[in-house]
């Protein structure tokens, strides 16, 4: 179907996006907003702008999305929109009871330029925001970067904006995610248990977007960080943020403002970076790792052996967004895999030159773009094709049209479940997307075999 | 749960029949700060034009408006596909502070090089309007230059409500039929179908009843749409318009200028179904062969699907069920047809439904219902539990909110995957609600788990 609207031959393009692999800031602020407990999302913009969002996050993760918005109208376009802010504050303390509520832009306010800081100031010297209550805010304009930025700068803001230092340690360390999944969440804090390292881990969306069903509707369900916990990651021993694009500037905001040492990595996906992860773990609280890590990094390396004719030089393509492409084709990589074509939608200079790092094997034989769109992917693989496609949704168009093996991978996913509950991140999480990779992959080899050579045993 | 009290603003918008006097406050503008379930402008413009797979759909402005619209909606095509991919000119910080336009003229030239549309539909967004690009005027450039139609469709999302962004497609959609130059003539015993998307391919089903009545049709707006057919739109006798919200406008223009008359239907439930047909037929009188036809048609069809509904109604015979949709009219039709089921309807809602309307849906329903204007996740939570539901109708953000409560869901939005309009349609819809009403894992829930009473209420 969209085969037929998708040439082979590639033409620069200035002017505009084909099939996008990313989309804009905001929904990434409404994300991280999420992952604190209590908190109300809002979006300081207009009406479509928060529906839009919620209804993508609904539809990937099958829970209620809770967020208000500005409800901009004309008159607030050409007069500023503080008087919709303040009601809103007003709107939402008095009805919604959040504990905090965190407060994103869009393009549109943005642009006729809302000082968000000022007005946060006011309501909270009038009273608006009631004492106890908190606000925090950033700027996430849609015509920069991408919804990972959008993450990336809330997280930040939770950060700076309640961080305190009282001097005294609490000898945790902070970790900062990235955008991934509630599972991965888990996945990182259950790691760092078994190190018997204390953490804040923090946006933390599991128990909010993976939560159970209780036969209430619940504005704010158990889980995520809390505020108190976000006040004490000044008090930390040092910072682990997971992903340059998502996580930096958090922990580099920590390091710079009150003094917590931080370290940045790439996210803990497959075995080479969950080693470093562990790592990180380990120097920064001073532990030794347990056997019990040992021994399920031994079984994710025991099953890459055990499968390894499955894996050796399969053609790969890949899209998404930057952290989770980087170690996702580091994976790949270490199997014995070749990722061939990368995408990201996400600009950032830095994703060229770490893929060409984590490939350096395969020399200059590798496409790979910062930002590109899947318009560009199709093309690449119809040039040349793959064994094998890693993307979100979106993906399944060109998978279709090709007929390629297709795991689903990132944001968003519309039309599968179990993304919020298995974890790809730790040593776990590895052999889950192992095995998602060669349930793909060795579907695909029964469906194709010809009945002489249909094997039982593979 | 039990002190959610209600927005003091909102309570206009809330009525419970029989309890107070009727006066409802709609057709206003959301509270900021609410968690309003409601879209904007562009999300209205973008619905209604989309499915006409053989133009192109440009969306001037930052990503996300692009990406959030991406083949959202099954609008099917039996033809060319071009409306399911995602354009848009990505604007980025610089075309923020030097506009636009330029960029805008490029993109549309390279896609017209290279995909041939027969026209093409430029979405403007929040930020278009506030940098003050003139769309209208690229547009009339590239018009020259291609000899296509170039319409640019205003539909800045702070404008207004969805409806504001229905009348901008309306009147995209009456500048495409205004190019057509040849002398207008009116074509016997013919309609165009106004307000039909061919969700679940719908449209085909529609289609086949009035070519089964021997009446032709002329243009569908704009489901399996296509640009010439739109364009032949002033060459029929009658139009007949679905989903009262949409395109009202576009048929009142039409009355206006060419002097062609249009009724209001609605294809949903045996009831409304029935009388669309005969209406049609009845305006055709000087055709006596065409009621004479419909007639047979009804009796056929409705004959066929009777026994199949009363098999289901045993099951389903005082259920209760709430309905939160878009437009009224839609909140009419499933009335009827929950009444066919031998439903109750404990719960009536809609987006952007007028005074006239809820004066309809109150006369309509029993003692103690709730009517709802312009609601919001807590008192759809509040109303369903209170009242008991077993069934919830909706869109995507209503879905795991009636899901995390323990209550069955049917989707009657652009999620749907079934057809559900017609005769044939009334049985899918029957199914889907026996399926979910009579599911057993409701006995699962808590608020249906015995003994009663304890964990239940909110």
């Amino acid at each position: 179907m969209l085969l037929r609207h998708t040439p082979k031959e590639i033409k620069a393009r200035k002017a505009l996006a084909i099939n996008p692999a990313k989309t804009c800031q905001p929904i990434g602020a409404m994300y991280a907003g999420l992952g604190i407990h209590g908190c109300l999302p809002h979006s300081h913009g207009s009406q479509g702008c928060c529906a839009y969002h919620r209804s993508t996050l609904t539809r990937h993760y099958r829970e209620p999305i809770m967020a208000a918005t500005s409800s901009f109208t004309e008159g607030a376009s050409v007069f500023g929109g503080q008087a919709n802010l303040l009601q809103a504050f007003l709107t939402i303390f008095t009805t919604y009871d959040p504990d905090i509520v965190a407060v994103h832009t869009t393009c549109l306010s943005e642009t006729i330029g809302d000082d968000v800081n000022q007005i946060v100031k006011k309501a909270k010297a009038d009273g608006t925001i009631p004492e106890g209550k908190y606000v925090i805010h950033t700027p996430t304009p849609s015509y920069v970067g991408s919804h990972v930025t959008g993450f990336s700068n809330m997280v930040k803001a939770m950060a700076v904006q309640l961080a305190e230092k009282t001097g005294k340690s609490n000898g945790k360390v902070n970790i900062v995610p990235g955008f991934v999944e509630p599972s991965d969440m888990v996945e990182m804090k259950r790691i760092a248990g078994m190190l018997g390292v204390e953490t804040i881990l923090f946006p933390d969306t599991s128990g909010i977007l993976n939560g159970p069903l209780t036969g209430k509707f619940q504005m704010y369900p158990k889980g995520g960080v809390t505020i108190d916990e976000l006040k004490r990651t000044g008090d930390s021993i040092g910072s682990i943020g997971l992903g340059a694009w998502a996580s930096a500037d958090a922990v580099r905001a920590l390091d710079t403002q009150l003094k917590v040492p931080c370290q940045v990595h790439d996210l803990p996906i497959g075995l080479l970076a969950t080693d470093r992860f562990v790592d990180a773990l380990r120097t920064v609280a001073g532990v030794s790792v347990p056997d019990t890590v040992t021994q399920e990094r031994g079984q994710l390396l025991d099953v890459i052996s055990d499968m390894q004719p499955h894996l050796y030089g399969k053609k790969v393509a890949i899209a998404g967004d930057p952290d989770q492409v980087i170690a996702l084709t580091e994976f790949l990589v270490t199997m014995g895999m070749k990722p061939v074509h990368i995408v990201t939608g996400t600009p950032g200079k830095a994703f060229t030159k770490r893929i060409k790092e984590v490939t350096a094997r395969f020399g200059d034989d590798i496409n790979v773009k910062g930002p590109g769109d899947l318009f560009l992917l199709h093309q690449w693989i119809k040039n040349e094709p793959v064994d094998l496609l890693i993307c979100n949704t979106y993906g399944k168009y060109i998978a279709r049209d090709e007929d390629i093996p297709f795991v689903r991978h990132g944001f968003p996913i519309l039309d599968r479940i179990g993304h919020s509950y298995f974890p790809s991140v730790g040593y776990k999480g590895g052999l889950h997307l192992l095995e998602k990779i060669l349930g793909a992959l060795m579907d695909r080899t029964d469906r194709d075999a010809p009945e002489e050579r249909f094997e039982l045993v593979e | 749960m039990t002190s959610i009290s209600v927005l003091k603003q909102r309570e206009k918008q809330i009525y419970q029949k029989g309890k107070q006097p009727f006066e409802m406050t709609c057709d206003t503008k959301s509270l900021a700060g609410a968690v309003s379930q409601r879209a904007c402008v562009f999300c209205g413009s973008r619905v209604v034009l989309y499915p006409i797979a053989d133009a192109l759909h440009l969306i001037h402005g930052p990503i996300g408006c692009a990406s959030y619209t991406w083949d959202i909606r099954g609008a099917q095509s039996s033809g060319p596909e071009l409306h399911r991919m995602s354009f848009s000119t990505d604007l980025s910080e610089t075309d923020i502070i030097y506009g636009g336009e330029k960029k805008l003229k490029r993109a549309l030239l390279e896609l017209i090089d290279k995909y041939s549309p027969k026209a093409a539909f430029i979405y403007c967004t929040c930020i278009v309007g506030i940098i003050g690009d003139d769309v209208d005027a690229v547009c009339r450039q590239v018009e020259e230059e291609t000899h296509i139609p170039v319409i640019a469709v205003h539909s800045e999302g702070f404008k207004g409500t969805k409806k504001d962004g229905y009348k901008a497609a309306c009147d995209a959609l009456f500048s495409l039929i205004e190019r057509n130059k040849t002398p207008r003539i009116t074509i016997p015993d013919s309609i165009n179908i106004l307000g039909e998307f061919n969700i679940g391919g719908e449209t085909w089903m529609i289609k086949k009843y009035y070519e089964a009545m021997g009446v032709k049709v002329v243009s569908v707006i704009t489901g399996d749409g296509r640009v010439d057919e739109v364009m032949q739109a002033g060459n029929a006798a009658l139009n007949v318009v679905q989903c009262s919200g949409s395109v009202t406008h576009l048929a009142k223009q039409m009355e206006k200028e060419y002097g062609i008359p249009f009724i209001r239907v609605s294809y949903f439930g045996i009831e409304d179904t029935s009388d669309a047909l005969y209406q049609v037929a009845v305006f055709f009188d000087k055709n006596p062969e065409i009621l004479k036809k419909t007639q047979d048609l009804i009796k056929k069809e409705v004959q066929a699907i009777i026994p199949r509904l009363e098999t289901m109604k045993k099951d389903l015979e005082g259920k209760k069920a709430a309905i939160y949709v878009g437009g009224a009219f839609k909140a009419f039709s499933l009335i009827k047809a929950l009444k066919t089921l031998g439903m109750e309807v404990i719960l009536a809602g809609s987006q952007t439904g007028t005074q006239e309307d809820y004066e309809v849906l109150r006369q309509m329903c029993n003692e103690g219902t709730v009517i709802l204007d312009d609601s919001n996740p807590l008192e759809l939570a509040k109303y369903s539990v209170e009242k008991d539901a077993d069934l919830f109708i909706g869109g995507v953000k209503e879905r795991p909110i009636a899901y995390k409560m323990g209550i069955g869901f049917c989707d009657h939005n652009h999620e749907r995957k079934i057809p559900l309009v017609g005769f044939e349609g009334m049985v899918n819809f029957a199914k889907e609600v026996h399926g979910t009403v009579t599911s057993p894992v409701w006995d699962l829930v808590p608020r249906r788990q015995k003994p009663a009473g304890k964990e239940g209420a909110i």
